[in-house]
């Protein structure tokens, strides 16, 4: 069955100064995602990951524009269509979850507005049966008295109470796709645990599908099928969530699940040298070449291609391709 | 048994607040810290964990002295510090330092590195400038810094390397307890275990103490020996790292440990049972304020204020189903 | 605000301002400002070596009323004509640009001096402190600028310095508010809290810690205020209790040359009102532009 999303090659470049400097945020990113999938979106500050989603959206900001590649959503490409077209799509088709509940919410319109206005508009639903459908919404993520609650505003909820509102908006429309951008860094430890419950739940209920964006591994081995690392504009590794954090094969994913404190283990973490890379300065050669370490000479010189470790499994490592090509010619020996 | 760096006895911290209309002016108590005691060695990190509400920032306020107790007491090696005055504040003041969440507005922008960090020396010492430079450069390298970097202004330098900063600028003086208030939670994951084994380096190397502050079980328990559980301004339980992660007593606890993040895919953790949301400050429930959200309370709960009591060699909890 | 999200502090991405883009024309630099500003202080500067005669003494052998060169009747020798007393009108306009400037920038210091220190005692201290200060400054403001100064003039007679301070003292309000509402927000940094924490006094926060971190508004504020004590300085000169004659200085060269625009001797007020309007509006042309090459974000100043 095709992919219900794929992304092909995009990238996305940001520019300033007329042109003289540009920033290559997003550089060849290639993933696909099927129905009812979880694919978790990891990577640190800086390495793409908001920018590729705000691409499959069309809502990147006036200085960055998607300067090749493909995303087909449903068989369409998205790159070729106009706001006035995605208008359409943002919504109904694909929903976006943000970090920040209140800056989600509109202070000023109830929740019953709120969380009717995509079934409005995408669905064409009026009167008592929006009603009904938001109650039936409002139930769906938890909240109690949905009833009564409708008419409250946001400044009268909680945090976890307005994420929660906020994930309903996003299935008002009832998408297909669910893009939630780190839903909960601002949540409390029960509350976030609480809403994670929420969404798998609900991902079991309606089969959509879900792109997690966080630089949290622990939200991805609790939430994801597949995962996609990332690192400086490209994705370094992609795999199944389990086979990633049993054999990891690229450096930088290696590092990020050791550097990942273990409940009651006292074990020294891994600590990454240096920094993450500045955009506009990236070394030659591998990216993370400088602070990797298990670094080659070819690495300084040569960016590594994708290399394929298993069906949907593809990493970018000279090192790693070097030791799958060795452990292959030693077992054909 | 060496003496504590640090005691708080009965620590609390009502804020008021006026509800009412124009003509009924009350005032309502905000129990921010109610009755919070514990100890710090030297040389040890004691972790404190809880969720939004549940005191610990006010807490880190109170032991730095940018808010007074409402009660209680605050003992550091064996004075009253609330009684403190003149030279031997500053004693207190120098012996104590924190370094805060946000990397970007802990540093003076106006400032070059090298004189942030000396300014705890102009204040508290009458060293030369060559040798406050030459401690400077000296705290700089514990860190893992270049001495060079003195010279350079904060917005040249990452967050990772301004926690740095924060934490050598903590360092400078003769200071035995460091307030890590979240210190690591707003960085990147890779910069945070680097931040972190630093900290740990220091610690073996000058045996200085920490109150390690944090949301996330995991970062506290790997960094602290012992960690205090906060749950609406008092305080739950309270143990060794490990054991508390193994074996929790209280049910709010369990609850944490239910709720924090797997650290594999296999990691099943079981649901959480713990519902609804954390009751207001303004008006807490009584008796054991757990009780309304505890999925084992009992009728005993709702009247009775649970007190804090050893129940396992080295482990308290305030629980009444001990 | 979650503190997770991307800082630009690192990377060299940044947006284009809109408008004002013009001002960029010639890589950032604000050229038509400067290249008012800069002739100006250059010629107030060496007005003793650049102004053909003395301001203060009538030219042997001019006549009165003598029109500008290029008009019938005038001559080489007194390029832009001559006043009532035959001094050279040229000179006159050089000499009293030196005054505007000086009485502009030193008017500016004294104002912003007084202003920044007392905001920011307010904005640190709090308390009765800050009361007192900004029921001072509302009560100063209400009273009308100009009329303030003349006031004050008046009473404690003119001469340069006497204006400078009277100027100083009008304007300082607007200093005074606008600093104590960062240092509101300055005084919650975390920075700030941390130099507490360490023991630092009250005089070391507010010396090295928030004055430095003010000084970005202050010289705005003050590139912006020098205009208006320029035309304030031009009022009082105008209304007789400014700078006293026979010291130079436009604001009177236009009382002086009023009566003489109904008979057509236009050069007598025309050339000084130029100078004020061109001078004050580089002044306010390049203020915006330090505005928003210093903190982007200080759009409402």
């Amino acid at each position: 069955m095709a992919p219900l999303l794929e992304v092909s090659d995009l990238r996305t470049h940001f520019t300033s100064f007329g042109g003289s400097r540009v920033v290559k945020a997003v550089d060849g990113v290639s993933f696909a995602l099927n129905e009812g999938e979880t694919l978790g979106l990891i990577g640190e500050s800086g390495c793409g990951k908001t920018t590729t989603c705000l691409s499959i959206v069309g809502l990147l900001p006036p200085a960055a524009r998607i300067a090749s590649g493909r995303i087909v959503f449903a068989g369409e490409d998205l790159t070729r269509k106009t706001q006035r077209q995605m208008r359409r799509v943002r919504g109904r088709s694909i929903a976006m979850i943000l970090q920040d509940p209140m800056a989600s919410l509109n202070p000023l319109f109830s929740i019953y507005t709120q969380v009717g206005e995509p079934a409005y508009y995408h669905r064409n639903i009026r009167g008592r049966s929006l009603r009904q459908r938001v109650q039936d919404l409002l139930r769906s993520v938890r909240i109690p008295s949905p009833a009564m609650r409708m008419r409250d505003y946001p400044h009268q909820m909680s945090g976890g109470m307005r994420q929660r509102i906020v994930g309903a908006i996003a299935l008002a429309g009832g998408p297909r796709l669910i893009i939630a951008d780190e839903p909960t860094t601002n949540l409390d430890v029960t509350i976030q645990a609480q809403y994670l419950d929420l969404l798998k739940d609900l991902q079991h209920d309606t089969g959509v599908a879900i792109i997690f964006v966080t630089h949290n591994l622990g939200i991805v081995a609790r939430m994801c099928d597949r995962m996609a690392v990332m690192y400086a504009g490209k994705i370094v590794e992609q795999a199944s969530v389990q086979e990633l954090f049993d054999a990891p094969k690229h450096p930088y994913t290696k590092a990020l699940l050791g550097s990942l404190p273990k409940l009651g283990s006292k074990e020294p973490l891994y600590a990454i040298p240096g920094q993450p890379p500045n955009l506009a300065r990236l070394p030659t050669g591998c990216a993370f070449h400088p602070r990797c370490a298990d670094a080659m000479p070819l690495c300084a010189e040569h960016e590594p291609q994708d290399a394929q470790f298993g069906p949907g499994w593809t990493a970018r490592c000279w090192r790693a391709t070097q030791l799958v090509k060795e452990a292959y010619d030693r077992a054909s020996a | 048994m060496t003496e504590p760096v640090l005691e708080v006895h009965g620590l609390r911290k009502y804020f008021p607040v006026s509800t009412g209309s124009l003509l009924h002016r009350k005032v309502a108590w905000v129990r921010a810290v109610e009755a919070v005691d514990f100890a710090i060695q030297p040389g040890e990190t004691l972790g404190l964990i809880g969720e939004s509400g549940c005191g610990k920032t006010t807490t880190a306020k109170l032991i730095l002295l940018q808010e007074k107790p409402t009660a209680g007491a605050i003992v550091f090696d064996g004075e009253d510090v609330l009684s403190l005055n003149g030279q031997d504040l500053m004693r207190y003041r120098r012996s104590v330092q924190v370094v805060f969440q946000d990397p970007y507005s802990s540093l003076s922008p106006r400032m070059r590195v090298g004189n942030i960090i000396a300014e705890p020396l102009e204040i508290h010492t009458k060293l030369s400038r060559a040798e406050r430079q030459e401690r400077v450069a000296e705290v700089l390298e514990l860190v893992g810094l270049q001495p060079d970097v003195a010279k350079l202004f904060p917005h040249e330098f990452s967050g990772g390397q301004r926690q740095r900063i924060a934490i050598a600028r903590a360092l400078v003086t003769d200071t035995r307890l460091i307030v890590l208030d979240e210190a690591v939670s707003a960085l990147d994951v890779s910069i945070r275990a680097q931040i972190m084994s630093q900290l740990e380096h220091l610690q073996a190397t000058l045996g200085v103490s920490y109150l390690f502050i944090g949301h996330d079980l995991a970062t506290v328990a790997h960094i602290s020996h012992r960690i205090a559980v906060m749950y609406l301004g008092q305080l739950v339980e309270i143990a060794e790292s490990s054991e508390l992660c193994t074996h929790p007593l209280h049910p709010y606890t369990q609850a944490l440990l239910a709720a924090a993040l797997p650290s594999h895919p296999n990691d099943k953790r079981g649901r959480l049972t713990l519902s609804g949301e954390v009751p207001s400050a303004l008006a807490p429930p009584s008796g054991c304020r757990f009780h309304t959200r505890c999925p084992r309370a009992m009728p005993r709960c709702a009247e009775e204020v649970p007190v804090i009591s050893e129940v396992a060699s080295a482990h308290d909890v305030a629980c009444h189903l001990y | 605000m979650s503190l997770t999200t991307v800082r630009p502090a690192a990377t060299e991405i940044s947006a284009i301002a809109g408008p004002l883009s013009w001002l960029r024309a010639g890589g950032g630099w604000p050229v038509l400002p400067l290249g008012i500003l800069i002739p100006f202080v250059f010629v107030a500067v060496f007005a003793n070596a650049i102004a053909p005669y003395d301001p203060t003494e009538p030219i042997p052998g001019a006549k009165i009323f003598e029109p500008p060169f290029w008009s019938q009747g005038g001559s080489l020798h007194t390029l832009l004509g001559t006043d009532y007393q035959s001094r050279d009108v040229l000179s006159r306009l050089i000499f009293g640009a030196r005054v505007s400037l000086i009485v502009g920038v030193m008017g500016t210091v004294v104002a912003g001096s007084i202003g920044t220190t007392l905001g920011m005692l307010a904005g640190y201290l709090g308390g009765w402190v800050d009361q007192l200060i900004m029921r001072v400054t509302d009560a100063w403001l209400a009273l009308p600028a100009i009329v303030f100064a003349i006031f004050l003039a008046t009473m404690v007679g003119p001469s340069m310095w006497n204006i400078i301070i009277i100027l100083g003292a009008v304007y300082w309000t607007r200093y005074a508010r606008v600093i104590r509402g960062e240092v509101l927000s300055l005084r919650e940094r975390e920075f700030v809290k941390l130099a507490e924490i360490a023991g630092a006094s009250r005089t070391r926060v507010i010396m090295r810690h928030i004055l430095p971190n003010v000084m970005n508004s202050t010289m705005v504020l003050a590139s912006l205020t020098i205009g208006v004590v320029i035309i304030a300085e031009a009022s009082l000169s105008f209304l007789g209790v400014g700078v006293p004659p026979p010291e130079p200085a436009w604001g009177s060269m236009l009382a002086d040359g009023r009566s003489m625009l109904m008979v057509g001797d236009w050069w007598l007020t025309i050339f000084p009102g130029l100078g004020i309007l061109l001078v004050v509006l580089a002044t306010q042309l390049f203020g915006d532009w330090l505005r928003i090459r210093l903190d982007p974000q200080q759009r409402n100043l």
